[in-house]
């Protein structure tokens, strides 16, 4: 590439007052979001507006200063940017909750619950950036990370602590609290897919025989991960759990684009997708009806089950308009869920088309800087990690967006940092903490050379040097 | 609560929540570019921040004053050398290296030294024998000290005074 001059000659700057100045602004968005919440049901500022905004001014000054001790040069826009997020969905929470209360169902603390667990999210994220210095230490844990992955991917199956909820076996039972383990998991497999990638990333490209089209890599070096991935695969397909499928898969198959840089990959995994969506769709009748859902979602409101959700949620969304009605004037509660997988449909009814971009472009900020933080790493495995962590956050919010904006059929998700969801919202903050990690040692201040650069010059210039 | 008030509410919470994608997305334009720093003031002005990651990399020798030139101390063409002033300096046996070498265990484009504050760094450039800084084989930039040995191939470099 032909910026290596400019790049050899810029030196980042470590930007945490910019840092400072967007996590001020956020905090207004997250505690404006309270006060206008309670202003619009109740009618009064919520009586406590100092306690709540002091608690996540706290929290988020907490997270701040850690930056700034332990991983100065991190990047200065992603913490803000989760930080407005789950601000927003707090409060956004809240409303619903209040709406609960007062039509009187039993369950209307899951803004209380939200904030516990956004506490315990910013204290893993402060321990993840304090105890991994350089997050090169987790290449060593490539099959334990993995193995550990797959491990509680099939906890929820266990006997004593496994629990179906609404239809999908993916929660565990300990001691009272509920948890969705799959959520961790995918961090752990994304760890064990860059660092399982980065070692066999030209033995996957390179070795191999063509068919058609395809380099097929050998069987000894994809067998590995392919065994991963199979099997978790496997495993959320036997739990019914969609989304995380389709999660799994599209990371799966960025991952192995951006190691092998052989766009063939995605030719195939389009393909191996068709089919088994073809499969899924012939064989599974609940792929059949969400896909009946999604194209005519007006013919099944009154089926059970129906679409009765997606429905309202459109009608919502459209009953918003531009600018929404306003918190408290719209009728959020009609949509089952609308507290986790349907918030977009709460955020576009009362704040609108104008709010629900807004969230777009944060997620898709937050994205850029996962790959902006890949392309200035220096090291193979961080730039694997960090497109491993941007892919898992894009495919997310991708795939619940769409399937509740009617893009796409629906599939449950949780939106990142918005939604209500524990074990969401922790494996989230512990994936920004590691994308703070890598970009810390990414844009210290170190010769640096382009890597595209160095990739295309040592194929001509590195000899074989004398064998004896 | 009246209805105007509801709406100038809803509004100021859009602005916010406006104004704050639109400044994130400010400190990204001016993050893209960086600052670029001249090269007297990164010489000059120590850089904090890295001390810890630099001790833990490279042995350091204490600083007496800083190195003027990268020497070849050992190997096919000892005395070889290149001022700092040059950086970044290129070791390799190709002919746009600022250090040549002829030595058969060395790449065309071996290994890079180039400065970042007022700290030394080698790197390696994927050379396929490695670049040592005393007996560790480097995986990313290195800070190099005074008469810390660089080994490439079967020649050994030092930075100078």
């Amino acid at each position: 590439m032909s910026q290596t001059g400019t790049l050899m000659g810029f030196v980042h700057r470590r930007r945490r007052g910019a840092e400072l100045f967007l996590l001020v602004l956020a905090l207004m968005v997250g505690i404006g979001a309270y006060a206008a919440v309670g202003l619009g049901v109740e009618g009064v500022v919520p009586a406590d507006l100092v306690g709540y905004g002091g608690w996540l001014t706290a929290l988020i000054v907490a997270a701040h200063i850690t930056v700034r001790i332990v991983a100065p040069y991190a990047d200065p826009v992603l913490l803000p940017l989760v930080a407005a997020l789950n601000g927003l969905g707090l409060a956004v929470i809240r409303r619903l909750d209040l709406t609960y209360e007062a039509i009187g169902l039993d369950q209307h603390t899951f803004a209380r619950q939200q904030l516990i667990w956004m506490t315990l999210g910013v204290i893993l994220f402060i321990a993840t950036l304090v105890l991994l210095r350089d997050h090169r230490v987790l290449q060593r844990f490539t099959y334990t990370a993995g193995l550990i992955g797959i491990f509680l991917l099939i906890l929820p199956f266990l006997p004593l602590v496994g629990r179906e909820i609404n239809g999908a076996r993916i929660w565990i039972n300990v001691a009272g609290f509920s948890f969705q383990p799959g959520e961790v998991a995918k961090v752990l497999l994304v760890i064990a897919f860059a660092g399982y990638l980065v070692l066999h990333r030209d033995a996957l490209a390179l070795a191999g025989r063509r068919v058609v089209f395809i380099d097929l890599p050998r069987g000894r070096d994809l067998g590995p991960i392919l065994a991963m991935f199979g099997v978790s695969m496997m495993i959320l397909v036997l739990q019914n759990d969609l989304g995380s499928s389709l999660l799994f898969f599209g990371l799966f198959l960025a991952m192995l684009y951006v190691a092998t840089e052989r766009p063939g990959w995605l030719v195939v995994g389009g393909l191996l997708f068709g089919a088994g969506a073809l499969a899924a769709y012939t064989f599974v009748g609940n792929v059949q009806n969400r896909f009946n859902f999604w194209l005519h979602p007006m013919d099944h409101y009154e089926d059970t089950p129906g679409s009765y959700q997606l429905v309202e949620a459109l009608f919502g969304q459209g009953w918003g308009g531009l600018i929404g009605r306003g918190f408290g004037n719209g009728f959020p509660e009609r949509v089952p869920f609308a507290y986790s997988d349907f918030i977009i449909s709460t955020v576009g009814e009362e704040l609108g088309l104008a709010a629900i971009m807004a969230v777009i472009l944060c997620y898709g900020l937050i994205v850029e800087r996962a790959l902006r933080i890949a392309l200035i790493s220096r090291d193979g495995f961080g730039k694997l990690l960090a497109v491993g962590l941007g892919a898992i956050v894009a495919l997310q919010v991708f795939v619940v967006v769409g399937g509740v904006t009617g893009l796409i059929p629906l599939t449950g998700l949780t939106t990142p940092f918005l939604s209500y969801g524990g074990s969401s919202l922790v494996a989230n903050w512990v994936i920004v903490a590691l994308l703070l990690r890598v970009s810390d040692q990414a844009r210290r201040p170190a010769p640096r050379l382009d890597p595209g650069d160095d990739a295309g010059a040592d194929s001509e210039s590195t000899q074989v040097v004398k064998l004896r | 609560m009246s209805e105007l008030t509801l709406f100038l509410i809803r509004m100021a919470f859009l602005a916010i929540l406006w104004i704050f994608v639109l400044s994130a997305i400010s400190v990204i334009r001016s993050d893209m570019f960086g600052a670029r720093v001249p090269e007297t003031a990164r010489n000059g002005a120590p850089a904090p921040g890295r001390k810890g990651k630099a001790a833990a990399k490279a042995p350091r020798k204490p600083r007496r004053g800083a190195p003027t030139h990268l020497l070849v101390v050992e190997g096919e063409n000892p005395g070889t050398r290149a001022e700092l002033a040059d950086a970044p300096l290129l070791i390799g046996r190709g002919s746009d290296a600022a250090i040549k070498l002829d030595d058969d265990y060395v790449s065309t484009r071996h290994a890079r030294v180039a400065a970042s504050g007022d700290e030394w760094f080698v790197e390696d450039l994927g050379s396929t024998n490695g670049t040592y800084v005393g007996p560790v084989r480097i995986t990313q930039p290195t800070t190099i000290g005074l008469g810390v040995q660089v080994r490439v191939g079967k020649t050994i470099l030092e930075l100078r005074k």
